[in-house]
């Protein structure tokens, strides 16, 4: 380690040069090639359009107190769950960890100065934005009323709403994904430093390389279906039109071929982000490394091979049925033993409760259930009944949003630091977790049980024997939103006010944290030789710094 | 694509830019690239032959006879130019991997993109513009109210699409061949540094493959010459 | 209208936190005690390893919170055999519940042989159901007690989904072809029918209620009210009415072949395939009639697309059934 650690402490963050003050003006921002600054774009970007999501939540949960609807007509309802979906789907979980934290650590993490291809990268947050434009147009001029799912020949035939303009957004967006993804491959294969040996990676690289894999190779296909569905609106030929021999189920499965190892995309960087959580405040290495590893890969893998999962109720035949359902039941296994292995390396830890690693806990706690309740739809038999239904709104909103958000706000927390140069409130962000926490148990919780008494989903109106599950999750929400605020305001203060961090609050391994807090724009002065393992916690003494 | 421009030159040594410590990483890391881009792409086009390979399995009648609509001489000649494109493409590679003067490489891609070319022309101007006469156009000129009307225009509803995506593709080939070609002009290329035409290469080869397929999927069925359903 | 909102929602959750809440709706069909015992299980699973896992994390975290900054954990990096037994429990749980549910499944997804068949037409935003026997509903459906009953559905419009919970049944109605579903009522009552696929504007409208009665109270009910053509009669008049009459000559000396004794058998298409006569193929024969033709036939037939709605379609479909029955002619 260089001296400059130790004179680093005397100097106050603002008057180093890091990436943050290396230039300044607009400019040096929208023309940027640093993998930090983009992910800042993004950082801003993607919190812009979770809000914008959140507030069609809100209003959806405020319509559905009453049984005959307390707020909206149902068009606009419909419209409501259908632009929540698409925007917090393409817009939010999927480029979240990815274009955020993915672009600012991975070139860290792995000892190398950038991604390989910055300007590829900064085209990718262009692109985006561009889809954003579009959809947010879309919404702007009288929103889209077909679910964020486009089935047919509902999309491609009969609404009446923004169609075209939505699928144009998520279809570019879709190659910022892609150009993503491929970075990040290239990047881990050619760039680690030396000495940084595939099994030396930190396992939120081995969680962004899975991830990247899905990006490439599903992405594309689901541009073709809503391509599809364009054409069909734009020249009103029949693709997907029975009375002309189309299939309306055909699009199902271009979609769903890409939907479901989608979710992946939102799930494993998630885990990646725990697995660094977990460790850094347990001050241990990862229990079972090469397994958890593994298990990132084959749930990269085996998420192709689900996808008919959705469809078990289309009519689709028996036999698909089956085999369907036994790969999803499969697909379980390694996230139950990243789940084992996870909570076995808090066993004789040396456990701290800041707010990051309450994310983690809740995380591994509410993944379960949700991962659990998964089985449920994997078996074909109570499938039939919960298909459809407020069972599986519950379901993946425990996977999203207990997990993937809760996993995304553990990251932010646990990187602010690094990114800004400045410490936040860490008893305002254990008291959001908690809220958080609470929050969102009440809002989902009730909705399996609707689900099971058979309440549909996309209602804008329900029977009155649902109200009082549909008022606690509508209470629930309520105090969810409180929770999210939160962050917002402390994070933002923090960047102006947070007193300066070091450049390694936490006491935490990796190569990110022996850079300065804010970091310098090329990362290491020199590239950095590793010579030991990940999470090296119970080698060297740590101090924090 | 912009990954070539990323290696253009920054400063420092020749073509070697900033994220990169040697430029046998750049090379590998822009080669490694442009393969993912590829399987992207074999995704994509997959994605439509999925779809296309599903209905003619539906609609085999019907499929036939809008196959046995298309001119058939005029897909074999394409599917002669794109090879031929190929070779001249692979030999102004060849050219620069041996150290070929500039003038050399210059030839073979402008030879490359004169290939290029003449597969759009034959395809927008004889192939295209007949159908449009015939009212064979889904969506803007459909007159067709033979046999398995419907199941025609399905049909080509997957063709046009099919074509037209690959069509796009051949022209964003032509404009990399173009900044190819400008580069060469500039001496940018030589035996120890012609990785943007490597890559473009793959990306050229890649385009040619897609058309060997669509060629017998779109124009081959059922047989042409006697044989048939 | 928010300060009712902000009464109902105060009200309500008081309320719920104290009156009894349902965790299932009634079990109302032969599979649904079924599909509960593998539901309460698989929850029972769920809560069992969310409690595990919480209370093993609770639990470590007290044990082992960090006391003092210098203290250094132990080395513990895996445990293979460990990593096995946690691989291999999981694993072997989820066999069980595929093999379980698969069962389950198969068992429930054919309709016993003597069903009484019940038809469905979806279209946005209401269901129409036709009895054979004539009597036509709107979003009702009258079943007997005890009887199953397989229902055939197909939509007018886009997808939509035929669900009623009691029975625990569920299936997408699709245009273009027809889906099935069967069940049998085991408790005489009221329940409701949901559509389960969105489908537009009026989605949350879409719904019904099934009236299970006693097999006395239905005999009375379908022959109460005026008197109705069967479905098979209203395909016959629309048979004559269509000019069908006039290419598919019974005796079998017209254009077409003759239908008697046709449904139900497979037969040799001109594409080479055999098909059974079914539902299926009956409707693709009226609607895309020279995708089906018979060997030495003419592909002449015109198509009936557009002329008749699919409710018309099942009712051609039941009289070419009914003359399934019947010897065949001649050919």
């Amino acid at each position: 380690m260089s001296t400059a650690v130790a004179d680093i402490h005397e100097v106050p963050a603002e008057s180093r040069v890091n990436y943050l003050n290396a230039s300044y003006g607009i400019k040096s921002w929208l023309f940027t090639t640093d993998h930090k600054r983009i992910a800042l774009l993004y950082l801003a970007s993607i919190t812009f359009m979770f809000f914008i999501g959140g507030a069609a939540a809100v209003l959806m949960r405020i319509h559905l107190i009453e049984p005959q609807g307390a707020l909206v007509q149902p068009e606009t309802y419909n419209k409501l769950f259908s632009m929540h979906g698409v925007v917090m789907v393409f817009f939010f979980l999927v480029p979240s960890i990815p274009a955020t934290l993915g672009n600012f650590l991975v070139p860290m993490m792995i000892g190398a100065r950038d991604l390989a291809f910055p300007k590829l990268n900064l085209i990718s947050w262009y692109i985006y934005i561009t889809g954003a434009i579009f959809t947010l147009y879309a919404m702007i001029s009288g929103g889209v009323d077909t679910g964020w799912t486009f089935y047919t020949p509902f999309s491609s035939l009969y609404s009446q709403t923004h169609v075209i303009a939505t699928a144009l957004g998520v279809f570019i967006t879709g190659f910022s994904s892609i150009l993503t993804g491929l970075n990040f491959i290239v990047t881990i294969h050619k760039m680690r430093a030396p000495g940084m040996t595939w099994f030396r990676l930190p396992l939120f690289i081995w969680a962004m390389y899975a991830t990247s894999v899905i990006f490439i190779l599903g992405t594309p296909v689901v541009a073709i279906a809503i391509f599809l569905v364009g054409l069909e609106r734009i020249f009103h030929v029949g693709i997907f039109d029975p009375a002309v021999g189309g299939d309306p189920l055909l699009f199902q499965h271009l979609f769903w071929f890409y939907s479901h190892p989608a979710v992946y995309i939102m799930i494993l960087p998630a885990m990646g982000v725990i697995s660094e959580l977990v460790t850094c405040f347990s001050k241990k290495r990862i229990f079972g490394y090469s397994i958890v590893a593994f298990s990132s890969m084959a749930i990269a893998i085996i998420s192709f091979l689900v996808w008919g999962h959705h469809m078990f109720v289309t009519g689709q035949s028996v036999y698909a049925g089956l085999i369907f359902s036994a790969l999803s039941f499969l697909v379980a296994i390694p996230s139950a033993i990243k789940v084992f292995n996870w909570t076995s390396t808090l066993y004789r830890g040396s456990i701290s409760y800041e707010a990051p690693m309450l994310y983690a806990l809740g995380f591994i706690g509410l993944f379960t259930m949700g991962g659990l309740t998964g089985l449920f739809l994997a078996s074909l038999a109570t499938d039939v009944h919960l298909n459809g239904t407020y069972f599986i709104v519950a379901h993946f909103h425990y996977i999203m949003v207990g997990g993937a958000v809760m996993g995304y706000l553990g990251g932010i927390h646990f990187w602010w630091p690094k990114i800004t140069g400045r410490l936040y409130p860490d008893a305002w962000a254990r008291f959001a977790a908690l809220v958080v926490f609470v929050g969102f148990n009440l809002t989902f919780f009730p909705q399996f049980m609707l689900g099971y008494l058979g309440m549909p989903r996309r209602y804008a109106v329900y029977p009155d024997e649902f109200q009082v599950l549909n008022v606690m999750s509508s209470a629930g929400a309520s105090i969810l939103g409180v929770g999210y605020l939160i962050p917002l305001i402390y994070l933002v203060w923090s960047m102006r006010y947070g007193p300066a961090a070091g450049p390694n609050p936490w006491g935490a391994r990796g190569l990110e944290w022996e850079t300065p807090s804010p970091p310098p724009t090329e990362n290491f002065e020199e590239i950095p030789v590793v010579t030991e393992e990940a999470y090296n916690y119970t080698g060297a003494r740590q101090t924090a710094g | 694509m912009s990954e070539h421009s990323a290696q253009m030159v920054h400063g420092h040594s020749p073509a070697l830019v900033h994220q990169f410590e040697t430029e046998d990483q750049q090379r590998e890391a822009g080669s490694l690239g442009m393969w993912l881009f590829l399987a992207t792409e074999v995704m994509f086009f997959g994605g439509v032959f999925m779809a296309y390979i599903v209905y003619r399995a539906l609609h085999l009648p019907d499929f036939i006879q809008g196959s046995h609509m298309l001119d058939v001489k005029f897909g074999a000649a394409n599917t002669a130019v794109l090879i031929c494109s190929s070779l001249t493409m692979a030999l102004a590679i060849h050219a620069a991997q041996t150290g070929k003067s500039k003038s050399t490489i210059i030839t073979y891609l402008i030879l490359t993109m004169i290939l290029g070319a003449a597969f759009l022309g034959i395809k927008f101007t004889f192939e295209w513009t007949s159908d449009w006469r015939e009212g064979l156009v889904p969506g803007f000129h459909f007159t067709y109210g033979g046999p398995y009307a419907s199941g025609v225009q399905l049909f080509f509803c997957f063709y046009f699409f099919m074509t037209g995506l690959h069509a796009l593709h051949m022209i964003t080939g032509l404009g990399l061949l173009t900044t190819l070609t400008v580069m060469a002009s500039r001496g940018r290329f030589r035996a120890e540094y012609f990785a943007p035409l490597e890559n473009s290469g793959l990306y050229w080869h890649f385009v040619d493959i897609v058309w060997i397929f669509l060629f017998p999927l779109l124009y081959l069925i059922g047989g042409r010459f006697g044989g048939g359903h | 209208m928010m300060q009712a909102g902000a009464a109902s929602f105060g009200l309500s959750l008081t309320a719920g936190l104290f009156a009894p809440i349902p965790i299932r709706p009634p079990a109302a069909s032969t599979i649904a005690e079924g599909v509960d015992k593998l539901h309460f299980t698989l929850t029972g699973i769920t809560l069992f390893f969310t409690v595990i896992i919480f209370s093993t994390i609770f639990y470590f975290m007290i044990k082992y919170r960090r006391r003092s900054e210098d203290e250094v954990p132990p080395e513990i990096e895996k445990n293979l055999p460990l990593e096995i037994v946690w691989t291999a429990i999981p694993t072997l749980i989820c066999f069980v519940l595929f093999f379980w549910s698969a069962r389950l499944y198969i068992r429930n997804a054919r309709p016993p042989n003597a069903s009484t068949e019940i038809f469905v037409v979806g279209k946005q935003w209401m269901w129409h159901l036709q009895h054979p026997e004539g009597v036509r509903e709107i979003n009702e459906l009258h079943v007997p007690l005890n009887t199953p009953i397989k229902l055939t559905m197909t939509s007018e419009d886009v997808i939509h989904d035929f669900y009623i919970p009691a029975f625990r049944v569920k299936k997408d109605v699709l245009p273009g072809r027809y889906t099935s579903l069967w069940f049998q009522a085991t408790k005489s009552g009221t329940y409701h029918i949901f559509c389960g696929q969105y489908c537009g504007e009026g989605h949350a409208n879409m719904i019904g209620w099934v009236f299970v009665m006693e097999p006395s109270d239905y005999a009375a009910w379908l022959s109460g009210g005026a008197s109705h053509e069967s479905m098979a009669q209203a395909g016959e008049r629309l048979f004559t009415q269509l000019g069908c009459v006039t290419c598919h000559v019974a005796d079998n000396t017209g254009r077409g072949p003759s239908l008697i004794g046709l449904y139900g058998k497979p037969e040799k298409l001109r594409s080479g395939e055999t098909r059974i006569v079914d539902e299926a193929l009956v409707r693709q024969a009226i609607v895309f009639p020279n995708s089906v033709i018979l060997p030495n036939y003419p592909p002449v037939m015109p198509t009936f697309q557009g002329q008749i709605n699919e409710e018309q379609v099942l009712q051609l479909i039941a009289y070419v059934k009914s003359l399934g029955t019947q010897e065949r002619t001649g050919k």
